[in-house]
């Protein structure tokens, strides 16, 4: 698995350097499926952000690979994929092989083959049907289904994905949440779906804008919930 | 709520003689087409047009009901126009204004129903190929047109959605309760849709 490294990292507030969001932070992400939990506003999204430089750091340095996020921030970007919350402001295209194919735009030249790779992409997420459908006429789990299939089809290495759940009924989050934890690309997954973080190989617990515990799923997820219930 | 439909998710794949006509070709006779227009007067050549465009419109195949339904706005606006025109000027300047109008949106419809947005943006990168030398990406430029184009039926669902969301809060003849969120929610929208750009890497190279 890729290395995700974050040496001393300090996000601040953009124009007031007083107000800090992620305190003094150092981690190495190696294991294939990582979850971030913790409560609304404690900076689980700024974490995921830095890991493809969508955030950039205050202080300190984020590295995948080796390769910095703020200075070859578009290699990072080719090797870090992100799904976010809300599927519509990710899909740009009008129909879904259109999307599927802008994702494909780099590594395929020729448009008749980027159309037909394109729907075997969709073929192998159960979308083909749905090839030359208005992207606006898809159910919110098509949606997001599509979105992670146009993130794969560029060819990450990693994948980020910021609640991408938190829209979806629960048919749909387990059908999301099983794709994104079958890939065998490295999993960032920020959720509030304590059952999808307990499905990963470590898990860390971010409150007031740092990892306050990090660890083996149950134990950490048990912590939070615990945490969360004292107070 | 409905999707809005609009021009320009009316996309068909298809295997008619203009899905097959080069994009090229189809925005030069686009072109064409509204020069025509304006320097042919009279009732009878804007009818003549407005013949064309339907003509064209069967032989791309777009569907009457998907067009219809596309064309709803403007033929309001068309409605609106004619009547003040046919007040003002009369029948014949009513007809020709309506009919131009109608001609051009339709034959401008008939380009979109027929080209996919990829191969748009293919030509236009093509044919921005010169920008190169002056340090313009040309995919730069194509794929911002693409992402205009799109963003048309997002910016009039942001308006529903405000306008609903107005309505349940019983503010719906306030003009700042829909204008003010209504710009919000779109220059939110089209931050997270540049954060989802950038995240996919477009817009680097
Ligand atoms: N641009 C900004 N300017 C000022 N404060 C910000 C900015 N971005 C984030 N914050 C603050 O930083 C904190 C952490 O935000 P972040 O979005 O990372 O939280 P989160 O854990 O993802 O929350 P949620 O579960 O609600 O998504 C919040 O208190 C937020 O208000
Ligand atoms: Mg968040």
């Amino acid at each position: 698995m890729p290395d995700l490294v974050l040496r001393d990292v300090v996000v601040t507030a953009p124009g007031d350097d007083d107000v800090v969001i992620l305190r003094p932070t150092t981690l190495t992400l190696t294991e294939h499926r990582v979850a971030l939990v913790g409560a609304n506003g404690s900076g689980k999204s700024t974490l995921a952000r830095l890991l493809n430089g969508l955030v950039e750091p205050s202080a300190g340095t984020v590295t995948v690979d080796g390769l910095d996020t703020v200075r070859d921030g578009a290699a990072v970007r080719r090797r870090v994929g992100f799904v976010f919350t809300d599927p519509g402001a990710q899909l740009v295209m009008p129909t879904a092989a259109e999307d599927v194919a802008l994702s494909l735009r780099r590594t395929v030249r020729d448009a008749a083959e980027r159309r037909l790779r394109a729907v075997e992409v969709l073929d192998g997420y159960g979308l083909g049907h749905l090839a030359d459908v208005s992207v606006q006429s898809l159910s919110g789990g098509q949606k997001q289904m599509l979105a992670l299939a146009g993130v794969l089809a560029a060819g990450p290495d990693v994948v980020v994905a910021d609640e991408p759940t938190t829209l979806l009924d629960r048919r749909n989050t387990r059908s999301i949440g099983d794709a994104l934890l079958s890939m065998r690309q490295q999993l960032v997954l920020v959720t509030h779906d304590l059952d999808l973080a307990a499905r990963c190989d470590r898990v860390l617990v971010v409150a007031d804008g740092q990892v306050v515990h990090d660890g083996d799923p149950a134990e950490a997820v048990a912590r939070y919930c615990a945490e969360v219930d004292a107070s | 709520m409905s999707a809005p439909v609009t021009l320009l998710g009316l996309y068909r794949p298809g295997t008619t003689v203009l899905h097959r006509t080069p994009v090229g070709a189809k925005l030069l006779a686009l072109a064409v087409m509204g020069v025509v227009v304006v320097v042919l007067r009279g009732p009878v050549s804007g009818l003549v047009l407005l013949g064309v465009a339907v003509l064209l419109a069967a032989l791309g195949r777009t569907g009457t009901r998907r067009t219809l339904r596309a064309l709803r706005p403007i033929l309001l606006v068309a409605v609106v126009l004619g009547g003040i025109q046919l007040w003002r000027f009369g029948p014949p300047v009513a007809v020709e204004v309506v009919a131009d109008l109608l001609s051009l949106v339709l034959a401008a419809t008939v380009v979109t129903a027929t080209t996919a947005v990829d191969t748009m943006v293919d030509a236009i990168a093509r044919a921005c190929g010169p920008l190169r030398r002056l340090g313009v990406s040309p995919e730069r430029v194509a794929f911002a047109m693409a992402l205009t184009i799109r963003a048309i039926p997002q910016v009039l669902e942001v308006a529903a959605e405000t306008r609903q969301a107005a309505r349940a809060r019983g503010l719906e003849r306030d003009p700042r309760a829909l204008l003010v969120p209504m710009v919000v929610r779109t220059v939110g929208r089209a931050r997270a849709t540049g954060d989802a750009l950038a995240a996919r890497g477009l817009g680097d190279d």
